[in-house]
């Protein structure tokens, strides 16, 4: 591996970590719209962290060490699970270390200690958030595995990069299998996110968070580095969507114009899910949690019509 | 076999027939009567398309005829005589939830993957791309069997037996080019005829136990006049 293509996989890390607010920022945005509002400016996200970082962290006086350490490994965990995504170009040696399946891993281990968290201090909220994200996370991720492996198998490689690479060489094909892993994993990416049908971003009701209940005992530089990491987490599961199913446009080779190209199309598609996902927001109400299981079984049949279909009609 | 070298038109067809066997895991798993009238109606729109997409293919004009006549029965005049039943029954708001239902999603995998099995010699001796097909047929028809057996609801029964017969027309149509145009019409009369009766039945059934759930028909025993 070359310098410059390190070099690249870092300008690539970096811009998830630049661009992960923007995205946040911009479906926010769109939402106001659809809901006749002005809506706050798409940076406003950057605002709020420039804020959360000057002020002090606070921490309860039962809080362990854990609880301290859970922000910063969990967004580093985020962040590397990312940045082995190919954003603007395929073959980077980011990718080359991490497949899918570590990429998995990861977000396992962020989504583990970010339960653990939500459970130390010992408030009911935190432990009933935690509880949630583990019931959600535990029916969502068998079914976003079968979706990448129906991708794998047709690529016949579980790493991302020849996954992109593949679809790339071969132009357009009409595939059932890659029709039933998006739809798959579009659902699992709702989940995992905590949009709206599964969480609510936006809601501090008590009895429907997920995500915020965890995160309700952070301040400060913590609770910037928890906001980041969700974040990022939406950005990954975007760039996912976007650069797997459509990744025309994608640099193949280190030329800054193809890089430019590359960066250009990807924030275009980005932007455009982004819109959808506001769109799918502004249109469908949150679900009652035990509704949950329904809906992520529907990802996992997609995800395994998806396989079987790549068995029966494809090979 | 590739997908690479296929002419479009023929992934085209292969992608219908995916969504074909994905409405019918709709059918199985919808609880709500309309809804799944409203699925089977989407399953017999695929079903006239992935006709028309053969007959543009092979040239075969016949086809064109039957796909229209697909289009017209299955997926307009059936749904539309199920739906004036629904409503006549006062069964539009009627729930009637799966008792297991990831359990019966399972099986209708497993299904999927027994028909792959039965079909496979039949690949691997045609070198026909659109064979493969054949084992989604068979699987929506065996999808339909699993609905009559686990649904309770007599109107969710005929959904499942008229997807069965999608399942089979979707089969000879992507096998063989579809059957002789005197079959084909007396099919689908004798589905017509089918239906009607089943309109007949469900006025009986509903007037003699109050209700369309078949399970309560078990409860039916005979009168014992012993004064």
């Amino acid at each position: 591996m070359s310098l410059s293509s390190w070099g690249v996989a870092l300008l690539q890390a970096l811009l998830y970590l630049a661009l992960a607010p923007l995205l946040a920022g911009w479906v926010r945005k769109v939402k106001a719209w659809l809901q006749n509002r002005r809506g706050a400016s798409p940076l406003q996200p950057y605002r709020d962290l420039y804020k959360l970082f000057g002020k002090e962290a606070r921490m309860a006086h039962t809080a362990s060490p854990l609880f301290r350490a859970a922000p910063y490994i969990v967004f580093t965990a985020t962040w590397l699970a990312a940045s082995a995504i190919p954003f603007i170009a395929t073959g980077l040696p980011t990718a080359a270390v991490a497949d899918v399946i570590v990429i998995a891993g990861l977000l396992a281990l962020a989504r583990f200690f970010l339960a653990l968290a939500g459970m130390d201090v010992g408030t009911a909220f935190g432990g009933m958030g935690a509880s949630r994200e583990m019931f959600v996370s535990a029916l969502a991720e068998p079914a976003m595995l079968m979706a990448v492996f129906t991708l794998a198998m047709t690529a016949h490689s579980t790493n991302l990069s020849s996954v992109v690479d593949h679809q790339l060489l071969h132009g357009i094909i009409l595939r059932p299998s890659y029709m039933f892993a998006l739809t798959g994993l579009l659902l699992v990416a709702l989940a995992e996110t905590g949009r709206i049908p599964v969480d609510n971003p936006a809601t501090h009701l008590e009895l429907t968070m997920i995500h915020e209940a965890m995160i309700l005992e952070y301040s400060g530089r913590h609770l910037a580095l928890m906001e980041w990491a969700a974040q990022l987490k939406l950005l990954l599961y975007g760039s996912l969507l976007v650069n797997v199913f459509f990744p025309w446009g994608m640099a193949r080779d280190i030329h800054p114009g193809a890089l430019g190209i590359g960066l250009l199309l990807v924030v275009v598609k980005l932007a455009l899910l982004g819109a959808v996902l506001a769109a799918s927001e502004t249109v469908l109400a949150k679900m009652r949690l035990f509704r949950v299981p329904a809906f992520l079984n529907l990802a996992l049949l997609l995800a395994l019509l998806g396989l079987l279909s790549h068995v029966i009609l494809e090979v | 076999m590739n997908l690479e070298q296929l002419p479009l038109l023929q992934q085209l067809m292969i992608v219908l027939s995916a969504v074909v066997l994905l409405t019918s895991f709709v059918l199985l798993e919808q609880a709500r009567l309309v809804a799944a009238i409203h699925a089977f109606a989407w399953q017999g729109v695929l079903v006239a398309m992935v006709t028309a997409v053969v007959a543009t293919g092979s040239g075969l004009e016949h086809l064109f005829f039957s796909a229209a006549l697909t289009l017209g029965l299955k997926a307009l005049l059936i749904p539309w005589m199920l739906h004036r039943l629904v409503r006549r029954l006062e069964l539009d708001r009627h729930k009637e939830p799966l008792h297991h239902p990831a359990l019966v999603i399972m099986a209708g995998v497993a299904l999927v993957i027994f028909s792959y099995w039965l079909v496979l010699p039949m690949i691997q001796e045609e070198l026909m791309f659109t064979r493969n097909i054949v084992a989604v047929s068979l699987a929506v028809v065996l999808i339909g069997l699993l609905m009559m057996v686990v649904r309770q609801q007599a109107v969710a029964q005929v959904l499942g037996f008229m997807s069965m017969e999608n399942g089979l027309f979707l089969a000879a149509v992507s096998a063989t080019g579809g059957m002789p145009l005197v079959v084909e019409l007396g099919v689908a009369f004798d589905v017509l005829v089918a239906m009607v009766l089943f309109g007949v039945f469900f006025f009986q059934i509903s007037e003699s136990i109050d209700s369309l759930d078949v399970d309560r028909m078990n409860r039916l025993t005979e009168r014992t006049d012993e004064e």
